[in-house]
This record gives structure tokens, sequence and C-alpha cells, in this order.
């Protein structure tokens, strides 16, 4: 306890937290080493290793069930792993208790203390660590304006907002510098609006204390929005991470590429290639060229991913190019239902295999004339670069 | 506008207002003959205050009240004590061994024969040869009341948000200090109310404290049941109307106190 | 180990002290009960034969266990005084909780439909007279019932009688305090299980085509049975065991089990007797003892 004093007590003789430095060494911040944990026989995290570094923003994103809140909550210290090793700058803390972790956490329901008032709430946690009164007294000040909470001090949880409570939860966690911050789903109980903004606020507190932000999440909105790298769990492993373009140009697999965004999906066969391109034979769609992908396809199965927005439509197909006339893919099809989204219109093209396409295409202009509608034929197109080849 | 399935009936009202009549209408009638001046019961003889005042010169009357007061505040304390504790481990507890025994001595005793339940209190008085009297009764008083204070506790603890001591851990307090500073603050409107259960039920008690009470010293409910069964006397009517008003008294701090708490964000049954 | 378990240890230490309490002075008693009813009456202090002294060396206690007898539980049987006591009180209990349920019903019914700010006012109405001396309120109806109590004194005036009637010391008397008395403990949690019912699942059932009788019949009911079940186990288990309300408002011509047990035990004396009418009671209310436990502790540790 007189140690996590210490520790809290030289951060706080630094009026304004510097950005920790992105330690040049390869040790990460946090290291999670083959971590598993288990309910009865339900593996909640199976076997799992991750680094985070140090000044990141990393959102943990999956289905319910997928492990992430139990992940989350082993880095607390609330759960304990089956085995594996959880390092915080070196030390395995697997073992340490949630009360002796330079961890923070803010809940998902805020758990603010009922009896307590916002001061005392934010306070709470400089107490415990034995911070002198004049301390915690600059330390609350300094957390009440960084979360714009001020005048607010003496009401109770109860007399707060959703969004005021979401603040006085987050400076709580903050009081403390904890070397990380753990959030679990802390937006999930504001209205859309309010979550929008409230994003952007954290991007901004987390850039200015330069503090690591390990965030759980269900919302690949929030996801993408936020964080400078995601992890993509489900079934207790980690399928993916990646930074978001990564993830949405270039998912790993099938299943990531289904769960982050739409996407069209085409099952086929790999065919004898020339040099710098992919032909994949398919059921659906016929012969689809694709660049060559990063990895060499091993399977002759393969399936390729296509981007709704990538594919775009026309009446007559796109303008010949005689370079890459015979690179691009066209398709034939009826457009068989239109969705007006404002910012963009997804169409649902029938191809004439049979096959649903879907494809969205941004409204650029106000009046449209060219707008297409139900029955209308169309040709839909894409060039071998808007797809990604997918191992099962 | 109500809506047509949920709509209250003239036959809920009625019940409703039948069945609270029939609660309340002896106790008003009660308390309104103790101040008629009369002897004999039935003949209103005007508004007096001479039965209280008959009461207060009872020198019998009054050791048995005195008597009846210590036990209660003695035993709901204990009660308290100990039915906070068993409300703590059987809902933090988790699994441990014997837990099923405990859980079962905890709820047998509220619905058990009180017959049952002073006739063993006393075999074991007599066995022990403990000198019968005002330390007997308050044990065995504590013995019932707590089981009620562990419910009352316990179905409190049950609706807690754990989060809560999570983030009290998370903030840097091992568990004890966790349950000092978080827990017990936001129950202590249930203990109170658990606390004034077992004085209640402890005062009112006249089976368990006839069997375990010795010569000489009679609670309250002793003395009153002796006079009732040789009448009805006008004394008892103001005795009885005393107890009432010092029990609606507690129920207005109750009720205050969960009021109290409620504005704190918190609910809490008077019961 | 997770957070429930790193708080689980400090609480389980919490356990000792109620835990001793109740070993001590619930179930020790109990023993005792048991060992007295398998023993002889004797005009001794205590007054009961044999002794068990644990100074007296191992022969003395071996002799002392020779001694026992089930013969106090062959006097029960055979005799029509205590068989009639039991009939009595299983009678007058499965009549009262079948009043009580029908009066409390309604009432709880009634409570649970009406709009949620006066629900809690309703609530407090009921619980208060549960505050309030159990004996007081028998003896408000004392006061009411006697012969030349309020009830006669308005049918007199009224003309409905023309002498007054004996209303005390009878049975109508004591199911009325009865009914009275256990009347909030039937209606709590009666009213605790119909408030949970959602209204949704009533206009569902309108919708669906049932009348409001059928819905009430088809949902409402069958969805309070939980609160049925513990509202009558929570009245028939202490209402056989009663012993004042009958003591001080029915007659003395046929007793209830606690009155007979009560007097055994202060007037004859006899404690062994006593004790083993005390056995067969707590016997007789086992199973019902043993569901009230199971309802409890789902009711309590579900959450």
């Amino acid at each position: 306890m007189s140690e996590d004093a210490a520790n809290i007590a030289t951060v706080a003789d630094s009026p304004k937290p510097e950005p920790q430095p992105a330690v040049a060494t390869d040790m990460p911040l946090l290291r999670i080493d083959t971590v598993a944990k288990k309910f009865g026989a339900f593996r909640a995290v199976d076997k799992l290793s991750l680094d985070v570094r140090a000044g990141e923003f990393f959102a943990l994103l999956g289905p319910s069930g997928c492990g992430k809140t139990t992940l989350l909550r082993m880095l607390a210290g609330f759960e304990t792993p089956d085995e594996g090793r959880i390092l915080l700058d070196g030390k395995d803390i697997a073992q340490v208790l949630p009360h002796e972790r330079p961890v923070n956490m803010m809940f998902q329901n805020y758990a603010l203390f009922p009896h307590l008032n916002v001061r005392d709430n934010i306070a709470f946690g400089l107490k415990r660590a034995g911070m002198p009164r004049s301390d915690i007294k600059t330390r609350v000040a300094e957390m009440v304006a960084l979360v714009k909470l001020d005048g607010l001090e003496k009401r109770k949880p109860d007399q707060l907002s959703g969004g005021q409570k979401q603040r006085v939860a987050l400076a709580r966690s903050l009081a403390r510098r904890p070397q990380v911050l753990l959030l679990d789903e802390p937006l999930a109980a504001l209205d859309k609006k309010l979550r929008e903004s409230t994003q952007l606020e954290l991007m901004e507190l987390q850039r200015r204390l330069g503090m690591t932000f390990i965030i759980v999440t269900h919302d690949q909105e929030e996801a993408m929005t936020m964080a400078s790298r995601i992890g993509v769990m489900d079934a207790g492993r980690l399928q993916q991470v990646a930074t978001p373009r990564e993830l949405y140009e270039a998912p790993a697999s099938r299943w990531i590429a289904e769960f982050v965004g739409e996407v069209n999906l085409f099952d086929g066969q790999v065919e004898p290639h020339e040099s710098n391109r992919l032909t994949v034979a398919t059921r659906d769609a016929g012969t689809i060229f694709t660049a060559e992908p990063r990895h060499p396809v091993a399977k002759a199965t393969v399936c390729v991913a296509i981007r709704p927005e990538k594919i775009k439509l026309s009446r007559r197909g796109p303008a010949s190019d005689a370079v890459n006339a015979h690179a691009i893919n066209r398709l034939e099809g009826v457009v068989s239902d239109v969705s007006y989204l404002g910012g963009f219109t997804t169409y649902k093209v029938k191809l004439d295999s049979g096959a649903m396409l879907r494809s969205s295409m941004a409204n650029t202009a106000r009046l449209d004339v060219d707008a297409y509608s139900a029955g209308q034929r169309v040709t839909a197109w894409f060039t071998p670069d808007d797809c990604v080849v997918l191992e099962q | 506008m109500a809506r047509a399935s949920n709509r209250l009936s003239r036959f809920n009202v009625t019940s409703l207002a039948l069945g609270l009549a029939f609660l309340y209408l002896p106790i008003v009638i009660l308390v309104i003959y103790s101040f008629n001046a009369s002897r004999l019961v039935t003949v209103w003889g005007g508004w007096s205050l001479k039965w209280y005042s008959e009461f207060f010169n009872d020198g019998a009357m009054l050791d048995a009240a005195s008597m009846s007061f210590r036990v209660a505040v003695t035993s709901a304390t204990l009660a308290t004590l100990l039915g906070t504790l068993a409300a703590v481990a059987l809902s933090r507890g988790e699994r441990f061994k014997g837990r099923t025994l405990f859980s079962g001595m905890l709820y047998a005793p509220l619905v058990m024969p009180e017959v049952i339940t002073g006739l063993s209190l006393l075999l074991l008085f007599v066995a022990v040869n403990a000198e019968r009297g005002f330390w007997t009764v308050t044990i065995a008083h504590t013995t019932l009341t707590m089981c009620f204070v562990a419910v009352v506790v316990q179905s409190r603890l049950g609706a807690l948000d754990r989060s809560l001591e999570e983030a009290a851990m998370d903030l840097g307090c091992d568990p004890a200090r966790a349950f000092l500073s978080v827990t017990l603050p936001l129950i202590l409107p249930s203990i109170a109310a658990g606390w004034m259960l077992a004085f209640t039920l402890s005062l009112d008690d006249l089976v368990i404290a006839s069997f375990t009470t010795g010569p000489g010293s009679a609670t309250l409910p002793i003395r009153i049941y002796s006079e009732v069964r040789l009448g009805v006397k006008p004394e008892i009517n103001a005795i009885c109307t005393l107890i009432i008003a010092l029990i609606a008294a507690v129920i207005v701090v109750a009720s205050f106190a969960s009021k109290l708490s409620r504005e704190q964000g918190e609910s809490a049954a008077p019961l | 180990m997770s957070a429930r378990r790193i708080f689980a240890r400090p609480a389980r230490r919490a356990a000792i002290a109620p835990y001793v309490w109740m070993a001590l002075f619930f179930l020790v008693p109990f023993i005792f009960v048991v060992k007295i009813s398998l023993s002889q009456t004797a005009i001794a202090q205590p007054p009961y034969l044999p002794v068990f002294d644990l100074t007296s060396g191992a022969g003395a206690i071996k002799a002392a266990f020779a001694a026992l007898s089930l013969d106090n539980f062959r006097l029960l049987l055979s005799d029509d005084l205590y068989v009639f006591s039991y009939l009595r009180s299983l009678l007058v209990a499965v009549v009262s909780t079948s009043i009580l349920l029908l009066i409390g019903y309604p009432i709880a019914y009634g409570m649970a439909r009406l709009p949620a700010r006066w629900q809690s006012v309703a609530m407090m109405l009921v619980i208060v007279p549960f505050w309030t001396s159990f004996l007081i309120r028998i003896y408000a109806w004392i006061n009411i019932l006697q012969h030349d109590g309020l009830l006669n004194q308005i049918l007199l005036a009224l003309h409905l009688v023309s002498t007054p009637v004996v209303w005390l010391s009878t049975d109508s008397a004591m199911y009325l305090g009865i009914v009275y008395s256990y009347l909030p403990f039937m209606i709590l949690p009666l009213y605790a299980t119909l408030a949970k019912i959602d209204p949704a699942l009533l206009e569902a059932a309108n919708d669906l085509g049932s009348s409001p009788r059928q819905a009430f019949w088809l949902v409402t009911f069958p969805l309070s049975l939980p609160g049925v079940g513990a509202g009558v186990l929570l009245c028939f288990i202490p209402i056989v065991g009663e012993f004042v309300i009958p003591d001080l408002l029915a007659g003395s011509d046929s007793l209830m089990i606690g009155q007979t047990l009560w007097l055994e035990f202060f007037t004859n004396k006899d404690w062994p007797v006593a004790s083993a009418a005390a056995v067969v009671l707590l016997l007789l209310l086992l199973a019902p003892l043993l569901l009230y436990d199971r309802l409890q502790r789902r009711q309590l540790e579900a959450r």
C-alpha cells in the first residue's frame, strides 16, 4: 500500500503529466502471455497472448460471450488466470489482488458509490493510497476540471445525468494515475449523440494524458473511432489484432470480414494464374480477377470478399480503358431493393446467377437524376484491388 | 388513461378498503376506549386520562414494562450484530462447509411454533442450571429475532450491486476495507430496520418469555396476559395505547430512515 | 480465484459467531427436548429421570441411557386427549389458512393494481399492524366481542338480536382472531409476487382473445402460485402450534396442541410428556417446514 502511495505521489509531483515516452525496448507495457481461464467446462479465455504498448488506445472487440470482459477482469484482478502470465512493466501481476495493482477500471454501470458525493467518489482511491489531504484536494480539483464537472462536486450520484455519471466514473478511475486504465463498455449506457461526442472527448483525454487505455466494447464503430489498435475476440481467442483500417480492408479471415462491417463473399477455386494477379472461379459470380494476395494462397478453395462501397453500379458498365479493360470485374443483374440512408444508398442486386450482391454508393449530389430503382438492369463492377482473398 | 386490462375494478377497491378497515378498526376502538372515564369498558363516560395515571402508579406493571424494555433493547442489539454477520456470511461467503445447516437453523425459527422454541430453550436453561430471569429471556429473544434480522439484511445485500465492492477493491481497498467503507454504509438502513423489527418482536413476545423467564421477573406481555385472562380492564387499554404509541414512533423513525436512504438512491423496505 | 472469492474468505469468518450461537441455543436445545421426551416424570428438580451427570462416571451414564424409553410417545398415541389436540390443531390450521387465502388474495390483488405511488402506502398500511403487539390486537377483539362489548351493543341497537350473543369462548371468535393476526403474513408474500407480474402479460392475454376473468385464471393466478405457497406455509405452520389466540378467544372444552403442551408443562409439570408432544408436533410440521425452507432459500439466493 505504501509503495502504491509513493508511486501515485511521484506522478502527482509533476503538475502536468508528460506523455509516457514510447519505450524503445522491445518489452511492451503490458504483456499477456498464454493466459487461460475456464468457468467449469467453458473456456472463457483460451491460451491468449497479446502485447499492449505504453500510450496505446487498445480496444477489445467481440460479440457477447467472447471472453473480452473476462480478459479485462483478469487485468483488473477480479479473476485470476488458470494459467499464463500477465506482465505489467515486466512484473507478473496475475496473482496480485485488485487493490494492489497499479491498474484502474471504469465499470460498465459506473459503480459510483451512491452514499458518497462526486468529490468523495473521486477522492476514494486517493484516500486509500494514503495521499496527504492537501494533495487529495488538489488532485480532485484537477480531475473535476479535466472532466468538466465544476460546480457538481457536492452532488450525489443519483442527482446526476447519465453523461455526468460517466464523467465521475472516468475521473474516479483516472485520479490514481493508473499505469493502465481499463474501460468496460464505458459508453453503453449513453444515447447515440452523447456517445459520439464522448468518444471524441475520451480520445482527446487519452492523447493529452498519454495514458494507456484498454477498452472493451461490442460496438465496432466505437472501437474503430477511438482505438489505435483493435483486438477482435471470438470464443476466447484473438482472431486478429490490427489497426482499424487493416481490420476493415484486410481482414484475416472470413469470420472477421463478416463481423466487421458489411461484405459480399464469393466462394471459389483458384485457377492457374498469371504473374501479378490471381483468378478465382466462383459459382455465383463467374471468374473474379483479384490482386495477388500478400501471402501466397496455399489452398485451392478460397473466398473472395468485396466491401459494398467498392462495388459501383452503372447502366452500361465502366468506360472502357484499353489497358485495364480485361482486369475489371463485371457482373450483370437487376436491382431488387434500394435503401436510402441519407449519406449513402445501399442497393441489393440480384445477379443473373441468382446470388445477391450488396453495393453502397455515396449520395454526392443533392438531386440525383441518375438514381437506380428496383427492377432496373445494371452492371456492377469492381477492380481486382478491391477484392480480398481469404482462406477459410 | 388507465389501460383496460390493468384498471382498478370496484371489486379491487372494495376488498382493499374492507381489508384495511378490518385491520385497523379494533385498534382504533381500543385506543378510544383507553380515554374513557367510565370503569365499565363499554359505557362511554367522557374523556379522561385516569387509566394512564393508574398505570403509572402500578408498581408491578411498571417493573414488567422496564424489564420488557431492557430485554428488547439488549436482545435487539445482540440480534442485529449476530444477524448481520450471518447475512454477510450467507450472501458473500459463497459455498462453505455447513452452509445448509447454517441457513436451515436461521430460517426455521421464523415459522417454528413458539411453544417449541420456548420449551426447548427452557429445558436447556434448566439442564445447565442457569438462573432464569433477564438474561435467559434476552438469550431466547436474541435467538429468535436474529433470524429476522438476517433475512432483512440478506435480502438487501442480495440486491446490492456487486460491482460497487469491486470498484472499491479496484480503488485500493482490501475486502474488509471495501466492506466497511462501501457495503456497510449502504446496508445500514436495513440493519436499522432489522434492529427495530427485533425490538418490537421482543417487546411483543409472550410465549417464549413465559417459558424462559423466572419467578419475579415477568415481562409486560406476561403481566398483560394474566390480567386479560381475568377480563377486560380499562388500565390495560391505556397500557396497550402506550405500546402502540411507542411502536408508531419506531415506525415513523424507520420510514424516515428509509426515506433518507432513498434520497441516497437506495430503496430500503421497512421490513 | 474471482472477485467473489476474494470477498468470500473474510465473509465466511463472519459466520462463526452466529453459527456458534444458533448451534448452542437452537440445535442443542432440541437434543434436550428429544432426550427428555424419552425420560420419566419425577418429583424432583429437574422433574424428570434419568439425569445425565457427566461427573458420575461411564457406568452411571450407561445406566441412564438404558433408562430412556418410548413410554411417553405410547401415552400420546393412546390418550384421546392428545390425539384430539393434534387433529384439532391441524383442522384449525387448515380452516383458518383457507379463510386467510380467500380474504388475503383479493386484498393483495387490489394492492398490486393500485397506481405505483399508492402501492408503497398500502404496503406500509398492511405492515404497520404487524409491528403492533400481537397480544394487544387479540385484546382489542376481546374489547369488542365481550358480553357488553361494542359488537353486541350495535346488534342490539339495530334490533338484529334481542339478547346479547355469546361471542367470546367460541370457535368463531378464535377463527376471527387467527385470521386477524395472520392476515399480513398472507398478504405480503402474495402481494410481492402479484406486483411482479408484468401488466403487458394481461394485455397480451386480452389481445389473444381472453376475457379479463379468463386472463386472471389463465395468467395471473398461475404466476402467483409461488406467493400462494409462501403465504400458506407462513400461516399454516405457526397456526398449528398457536397458543395465545385459542387460549384467550376459544372455549376450554377442546384444546389445540399448543395449549395441551402448555398445560402439561406449566400445570401438570409433566416435562417428559410435554417434550414428547413437542417432538410429535415437530414431526407433523417437518414436511411444511422443509418446504418453506426451500422456498425461502430459493427466494434469497436466486439473486
